[in-house]
């Protein structure tokens, strides 16, 4: 049934690349969903632009797939918010997928040559 | 998508949205922080979000199985469709449960008749041994359901065979568990000591017979007792063992209980007790003992194959056994000649994994022609149904076009209208398994008679469910499948279009309604063209001359085995009690004999008739009469004259004959005056008949048999009569009433005297079981396909007249009559009923030689039963059609044509 899957889940990202961020952003402290899009957005300089909806449908994948896990605190603000934090197998698949993205930026550039003026 | 988040997906919808809540809150606050008003930055939180009910939406499919779920909801719609139209639904459930339940039922049968192997262990390796068929196999006394060997056979057998690693021989026997009286049996098997452990049976409790306990002369030994008799007449106590158990009068010590599932390796039958055989001599008499005469046969033989050994193998080898099991074997009383056959049996084998049974012989092909008439009544009612799915689908076409229209997956609406089959077929398909169950129940009743009670294992089994199985998918394709298709491939613009308008529309579609109808008709009459070909040849059996006033015929049977008699005091009992039975009041007439018409019990003898040129095969059949047995069973006396006191043992021998007999022997001369003499073999009394009386020709075993040349010869000229007799009586009065004042009779007679009464009437039902199971299941079915197919017929031409009202509206404004419009209606009707018919005929007259066999005094193209079955479904379906054509006739005009 496939009347449905219209967008492709990173948005305009490539796929697989939302996942490698929110990993990369959780992996120094748990963070909930609103500060997770605004870091992705922040830190790279408001080139990546996240549709902040998207997010969570992404969020509840990489916690099935067992490489984040979440829990239920209390923000900053002083609001209920659900904070997630990368787990072992996280933190695994991230250097996996790390040094692959090293490796295919690398392989792009040499293809791609100097760049031309 | 996981079970688990399935399972959890309530609470994880209710976490999303408080998460997107968190969310916007989260963002409101920053931006309320940057300077923006409360309901401005909540506004800017939810743009910067995004579509908040697709995010919903997205997680929510994560947390869904999504073909189970849209099933699931097919299944509910198609619930909630056919709640709106009870009526389509109890059609359409009660038809597919009978085609189903009749289908499973039939098969269960077979499975347990035919396919289920034996509940032993690694039942594939058990051989059953046999003689190879011949012209001139066998002679002597054949005493029980398989007498395939005699007891010096068994003994050869056992000692030279190498390819079994384990071998046994059985017998069966009914027992007696009362002394005087009328007489209660238990069905018995005499088992050499190998028997259990071939077959490795375990005892329940107790212990079961082994070699040690079959030592040749073995007294009165252990008895072990199957689990279903355990449990009734011992209350299944384990205090049983070493309790004495009376059978035949001799005493046995119970040693053990067999498990509940194993009813021996006769499929169709079980038993009560078992018995060591090497006990037999010492129950039946050495007089009467099969065991020491080499002429009686009453053993079937099974072993086990040595690992590695193929049946191919172990035929070969016993067949070079055969010359020494034969050769050192040879009955005493045989004439040379005969011995010179006998000498070259040869031994053959069989496989015997599904046990061995005489109700398969009997059963299997009518089992299976009634599975094919299941099954066509089971198409006939997927025809119907399909017929009716269709009319259905056709009003849904708006409906359907809508949907196709607005972007609907054709193979999503497939499949919701397919789950409106699945859904009627797991209806009928539950309610068809109870079905089957009654229909099995009610068969294996209808089968069991007192003299042969019938057991058969009808659990379920793997190989019941797949059968069931696979009829339901095959039904559900077969009716839903088409229609589905048809109904999504409509085009969207050309159905809304024609919704509604159109006078003559949708010629192609209406014509697969048509071929259906025309399939139904044929198929229904090639099964009620069958069911009248077995009701016709039950009517036959019933109704023939066997040459013998059936009504009123009342038979005693009398034992006195047990008294050890010797044969004077025999004949003497055998008087006394004639005399008291004639004396008692209610009998009208009274008379013995050895063996009772119909029971298919039977006694030849060879033959010679001096004066006459021998013949190679002059065997008629023998019977031994009291005097007055002509006027008892009501075979009227042609020529001379009866038996009577003067015929005594000291006298001439005499015999009375039948037509047949003069007939075959005599070439139709008169055979009054005659001499019959018997061939005897050495040692054996000569006996030299004078025929003093000829008798009009009567079935002898069987109703289906020709008349058979008989000879009749006198009870009170017997010097060694049997140990038992028939007393065969005609009375007014009927057997009730006769029972109490007939016991003291034979009380009178003899006070330790074993009796049994039975009626003629009821006995000659029983030999027609197969006739009648024939007839009854096959009518039934042909009822219900003709029903079914009418139902077909009158759906089709409503609906055809539904369709035409705007049509007939315009032809009655223009003029045309009531007459007019019922003719057009019915034309269109009788079109389809003559191609049904015709099909029909050419298909029965082609599936009936199937029948063959199975019918009596008629041929399966009988052109009579073919023109009755045309007249009957004719007769019924136009009737049918003349419903919804006299609907079509009161059309007013006006009405019709403002509909439009």
């Amino acid at each position: 049934m496939g009347r449905r899957k219209t967008s492709s889940d990173g948005g305009e990202m490539l796929q697989g690349t939302l996942d490698m961020l929110i990993l990369r952003t959780v992996l120094l402290a748990p963070a909930h969903g609103h500060t997770i899009a605004h870091a992705i957005e922040q830190t790279s300089e408001d080139v990546l632009q996240v549709e902040h909806g998207s997010l969570y449908p992404a969020l509840h994948r990489l916690e099935d797939r067992g490489l984040i896990a979440s829990f239920w605190g209390t923000s900053e603000n002083n609001r209920k918010a659900k904070y997630y934090r990368i787990t072992t197998a996280g933190k695994k698949h991230l250097a996996n997928e790390r040094s692959r993205w090293d490796e295919l930026v690398l392989a792009v550039a040499r293809v791609l040559g100097p760049a031309m003026e | 998508m996981s079970w688990r988040r399935f399972w959890q997906r309530k609470r994880r919808d209710d976490d999303l949205a408080r998460e997107i809540e968190s969310y916007l809150a989260h963002e409101a606050d920053l931006l309320v922080s940057r300077g923006l008003h409360d309901d401005e930055a909540a506004w800017a939180a939810h743009r910067k979000l995004g579509n908040r009910t697709m995010v919903k939406e997205k997680v929510w499919e994560m947390n869904s199985l999504q073909l189970l779920e849209s099933i699931w909801q097919d299944l509910r719609y198609a619930a909630r469709l056919l709640r709106t139209n009870p009526g389509f639904f109890a059609v359409a459930t009660i038809s597919l449960a009978l085609g189903i339940g009749a289908n499973t039922a039939i098969f269960q049968l077979l499975d347990a008749v035919r396919l289920r192997m034996l509940p032993v262990e690694n039942p594939q390796q058990l051989v059953e041994l046999k003689i190879a068929p011949n012209d001139h196999c066998c002679n002597g006394n054949f005493v029980d359901r398989r007498p395939n060997f005699t007891s010096a056979q068994w003994e050869q057998i056992r000692s030279r065979q190498q390819a079994f690693s384990s071998i046994f021989a059985w017998g069966d026997e009914q027992f007696k568990l009362t002394q005087s009286g009328p007489a209660r049996f238990a069905e018995g098997l005499w088992v050499t000591g190998d028997y259990f452990k071939t077959l490795g049976v375990k005892p329940l409790i107790g212990r079961l017979i082994d070699s040690s306990d079959d030592v040749p002369g073995c007294g009165s030994s252990g008895a072990v007792i199957g689990y279903s008799f355990w449990q009734q007449h011992y209350g299944g106590d384990s205090g049983v063992l070493g309790k004495t158990i009376l059978l035949d009068g001799h005493p046995f010590n119970i040693t053990g209980v067999t498990p509940p599932n194993f009813f021996g390796v006769e499929v169709g039958r079980s038993f009560d007790v078992v018995l060591p055989a090497c006990a037999e001599p010492l129950v039946a008499g050495k007089e009467a003992s099969n065991s020491l005469h080499r002429h009686y046969w009453w053993l079937a033989i099974i072993g086990r194959l040595k690992p590695g050994w193929t049946l191919s193998r172990a035929i070969a080898q016993v067949q070079t056994i055969s010359p020494g099991v034969f050769e050192n074997t040879v009955p005493e009383a045989y004439r040379p000649e005969q011995a010179k056959y006998y000498a070259k049996y040869r031994l053959t084998a069989l496989s015997a994994g599904s046990g061995v049974s005489s109700l398969r012989n009997n059963y299997e092909q009518p089992l299976l022609l009634l599975l094919g008439i299941a099954g066509l009544v089971l198409l006939i009612a997927c025809a119907n149904l399909a017929n009716l799915t269709l009319a259905r689908a056709s009003v849904r076409e708006r409906e359907m076009a809508v949907r196709l229209a607005i972007g609907a997956g054709r193979n999503r609406l497939m499949r919701q209208l397919l789950s409106e089959s699945l859904l009627l077929t797991v209806c009928g398909t539950a309610l068809g398994i109870l079905i089957a169950n009654a229909i099995c129940r009610y068969m294996v009743k209808f089968l069991t008679t007192q003299r042969n009670p019938i057991y058969l294992a009808l659990s379920p089994d793997w190989r019941l469910l797949g059968f069931t199985a696979a009829v339901a998918v095959l039904t559900c394709v077969l009716f839903g499948l088409t229609p589905a298709i048809r109904a999504t491939r409509t085009a969207p613009a050309g159905a809304m279009k024609a919704a509604g308008r159109g006078l003559t529309a949708d010629r192609e579609r209406f014509s697969l309604r048509r071929a259906l109808v025309v399939a139904q008709v044929a198929m229904s009459l090639v099964l009620l063209a069958g069911a009248l070909l077995f009701v016709r040849s039950l009517h036959n059996l019933l109704t023939l001359h066997a040459g013998l006033q059936q009504n009123g015929l009342l038979i005693m049977g009398v034992d006195l085995s047990e008294l050890h008699y010797p044969p004077e005091r025999r004949a003497v009992v055998y008087r006394d009690l004639l005399d008291q039975v004639r004396a008692t009041p209610g009998v009208d007439l009274a008379a013995t004999a050895n063996i009772v018409p119909i029971s298919g019990s039977g006694w030849n003898e060879m033959i010679q008739i001096p004066g006459v040129k021998s013949q190679r095969d002059m065997i008629p059949w023998f019977n031994r009469v009291s005097t007055e047995y002509f006027r008892t069973v009501g075979t009227s006396l042609l020529a001379g004259r009866d038996f009577d006191r003067h015929d005594t043992v000291s006298s001439p021998e005499v015999a009375i004959v039948n037509q047949e007999f003069s007939r075959k022997f005599l070439d139709g001369a008169n055979p009054i005056g005659r001499q019959i003499l018997l061939v005897v073999g050495p040692g054996e009394p000569q006996h030299q008949y004078q025929i003093v009386g000829l008798v009009k020709d009567s079935k002898y075993q069987d109703l289906h048999e020709d008349f058979k040349p008989l000879v009749y010869v006198a009870q009170s000229q017997d010097k060694d009569p049997y140990q038992g007799i028939n007393v065969l009586m005609r009375s007014a009065v009927g057997a009730g009433p006769l029972t109490a004042a007939l016991t003291r009779a034979a009380a009178k007679a003899d006070p330790g005297l074993s009796i049994a009464f039975q009626s003629f009437g009821a006995q000659v039902r029983d030999s027609l079981l197969r006739d009648r199971l024939m007839a009854t299941l096959s009518a039934f079915f042909g009822f219900l396909a003709a029903s079914l197919a009418t139902v077909g017929l009158y759906g089709v031409i409503s609906y055809m007249v539904a369709r035409r009202r705007g049509e007939i509206g315009i032809r009655m404004a223009l003029g045309a009559t009531r007459g007019g419009v019922m003719r057009l209606i019915l034309k269109e009707a009788a079109a389809l009923l003559i191609g049904g018919l015709v099909l029909g005929t050419v298909l029965a007259i082609a599936a009936s030689r199937a029948a063959t066999t199975l019918l009596y005094g008629l041929k399966p193209t009988d052109p009579s039963t073919m023109v009755m079955a045309v007249g009957l479904l004719a007769f019924v379906a136009m009737f049918a059609s003349v419903l919804p054509a006299h609907r079509a006739s009161r059309t007013e005009p006006m009405a019709a044509l403002r509909e439009e």
